[in-house]
């Protein structure tokens, strides 16, 4: 579905001979306005090593193009979102049967961000209207959440949404500062977003969304790899490439440790 | 401290994680069984993902079992004879078990079915032991002497047909229960991750009336190779062996076990057994209660692999 919107609005674009150049998928652009929003990092790729326990990453950018005025009655907003690799999520609801709590409920939903870590000028309901923030995914209360297959009667797909979003965010996968993006200099802002110590690995995309008088301007996108590194991914891979031997060598390990252990010792 | 775990993927406080091994160790050493039932319930209070908690257990309990049978092997405690016979229940349980445990991953009942069977296995093998123990703790305040092994005394496992001439155990026995008894702590291992030592211990003396010096050396040299069966094909069917965290718990248990063995050699057999009756019906209540009293949470989410 997703592939199929971004061909549709990269083929529109290239049917405009003026716009071409905007045929970049990882920009979106409201004609209306001429302010455009850039942001860079330091770094394409994250590495996690053995001693990761999460990280904060700082995003610089700035507002082309911006009116002295406006940015001085504080007109412009600016959103910035760490999106992880999309994974489809299976929601259960416990429930007592003969006196034991159990999964009794389930339903799947379509592939969501793994994490999600935002960062904003000011709390989003005053950036942009619900309508506007949930048309692109913006802010933790927007992400879409299609559920897939069997929903039962529906009755409890609210719930189901909320405890999706709330476990997220209590484990530290989606978090949000509402305050996390300042202004430095007239059209130069910084913002923090914050990586958890358990961020899953993967393609993520930073995404900084420019707002003006509550109207959307522009979307930047830039791809930010999260990979482990040396040690660590060499295990993973070795242990889902060559898992039988994978499986052999833990086994050998814990012979060779056990065996030391009792050698080392020993008594008598 | 922390380490990221490359399987589980995610970071601990390694100090945690040699504690809580240093800890099981002691224990394991004072008593002499693998530890398996702790150190996986341990690791999932932990936020380890249990599918990981398992088969990680289960690697664990190879590198345990390795030294104590080792110990008891010097010592002559260990009938390799009764042992292979259970190794062949033993494998044909683990492979069995291996089958349920992915399907009820699948289904989603992995967490409750491990919960369940650890406070009903437990529950009443701690009760039966404590019951046992305070019998014999009170005979021996009498001055009686304690025994277990009443000679002459069968019951209608002696009466099964095969049987077979176990010379270090100085037993004739039908090997029909000795290959159901492995059979089942096989399944037990790898649903688990536990080498099944709290259950293989106690149905070896009481059930099959094998000789109690005997008994925990047969016990572990069978457990080392179910649990390192199951370590294998947890690895390559789950991919949810962490290395790197059943190092780390090994080494801590291995130096852990000795002082462990130390203290548990100045006990006597009863308080030892009562001891560990008192463990092992603690950790049961302990989950038994997570069943029963109402959650905190009563959604879970799990995405991609092992969910969080």
């Amino acid at each position: 579905m997703r592939c199929v919107v971004l061909l549709f609005v990269v083929s529109v674009f290239a049917s405009l001979p003026a716009a071409a150049q905007l045929a970049d998928p990882s920009v979106t652009i409201n004609d209306k306005f001429s302010e455009r929003i850039d942001i860079g990092i330091s770094t394409n790729e994250i590495a996690i090593t053995s001693d990761f326990s999460g990280a904060d990453i700082t995003v610089f950018g700035a507002i082309d193009g911006a009116d002295e005025l406006l940015l001085a009655t504080f007109a412009y907003d600016v959103v910035v979102a760490l999106e992880g690799p999309r994974k489809t999520s299976t929601v259960r609801r416990k429930e007592r049967v003969a006196g034991i709590w159990i999964n009794r409920h389930s339903i799947r939903f379509e592939p969501i961000p793994a994490s999600y870590s935002m960062s904003s000028t000011r709390p989003l309901p005053d950036i942009a209207n619900l309508m506007e923030l949930a048309s692109r995914d913006i802010g933790i209360d927007n992400i879409r959440l299609v559920p897939t297959g069997g929903v039962g009667d529906g009755s409890r797909l609210t719930e189901f949404r909320e405890a999706l979003r709330r476990i997220k965010q209590a484990s530290g996968l989606y978090q949000r500062d509402p305050t996390g993006v300042q202004f430095i200099s007239k059209a130069l802002f910084r913002a923090t977003v914050r990586l958890p110590a358990n961020i899953p690995v993967g393609q993520h995309k930073v995404r900084a969304v420019l707002y003006k008088n509550n109207q959307f301007v522009m979307e930047k996108v830039i791809p930010l790899r999260v990979v482990k590194t040396g040690l660590e991914q060499f295990i993973y891979n070795f242990a889902h490439v060559y898992s039988l031997a994978y499986g052999v060598i833990a086994v050998l390990l814990a012979t060779l440790t056990g065996w030391l252990g009792s050698v080392i010792f020993r008594k008598d | 401290m922390t380490i990221y775990l490359p399987i589980a993927e995610l970071s601990v406080n390694i100090f945690v994680i040699l504690g809580m091994g240093a800890a099981v160790g002691f224990l394991s050493g004072m008593f002499g069984v693998g530890g398996g039932f702790l150190i996986t319930p341990l690791l999932i209070f932990y936020n380890i993902p249990p599918a990981v908690a398992v088969a990680t257990g289960a690697n664990q309990v190879v590198a345990s079992s390795v030294s104590g049978a080792l110990a008891h092997f010097r010592r002559g405690t260990l009938d390799i004879k009764l042992g292979l016979v259970l190794l062949v229940g033993g494998l044909a349980g683990a492979t069995v078990g291996i089958q349920i445990f992915s399907m009820l991953r699948r289904l989603g009942q992995l967490d409750l079915i491990i919960s369940l069977l650890y406070v009903v296995f437990l529950g009443s093998v701690g009760g039966l032991m404590l019951w046992e123990s305070i019998i014999s703790l009170r005979r021996a305040a009498k001055n009686k002497p304690v025994s277990l092994r009443k000679p002459g005394q069968h019951n209608w496992v002696h009466r099964l047909p095969f049987k077979m001439r176990f010379k270090r155990s100085k037993l004739y026995l039908s090997v029909i229960p000795v290959i159901m008894l492995g059979f089942a702590i096989g399944v037990l291992t790898s649903v688990m991750g536990v080498g099944g030592g709290f259950i293989m211990v106690p149905a070896m003396i009481y059930l099959l009336r094998i000789p109690t010096s005997v008994v925990i050396g047969t016990s572990l040299f069978q457990i080392i190779f179910v649990t390192a069966f199951t370590t294998v094909v947890q690895a390559a069917t789950n991919f949810s062996v962490d290395i790197v965290l059943a190092w780390l718990l090994m080494i801590a248990g291995v130096i852990g076990a000795q002082y462990g063995v130390r203290v548990g050699q100045k006990m006597r057999g009863e308080q030892l057994r009562a001891g560990l009756a008192l463990l092992v019906l603690g950790v049961g209540i302990r989950l038994g209660f997570d069943l029963v009293l109402p959650p905190d949470e009563i959604y879970s989410v799990v995405s991609g692999s092992f969910g969080f």
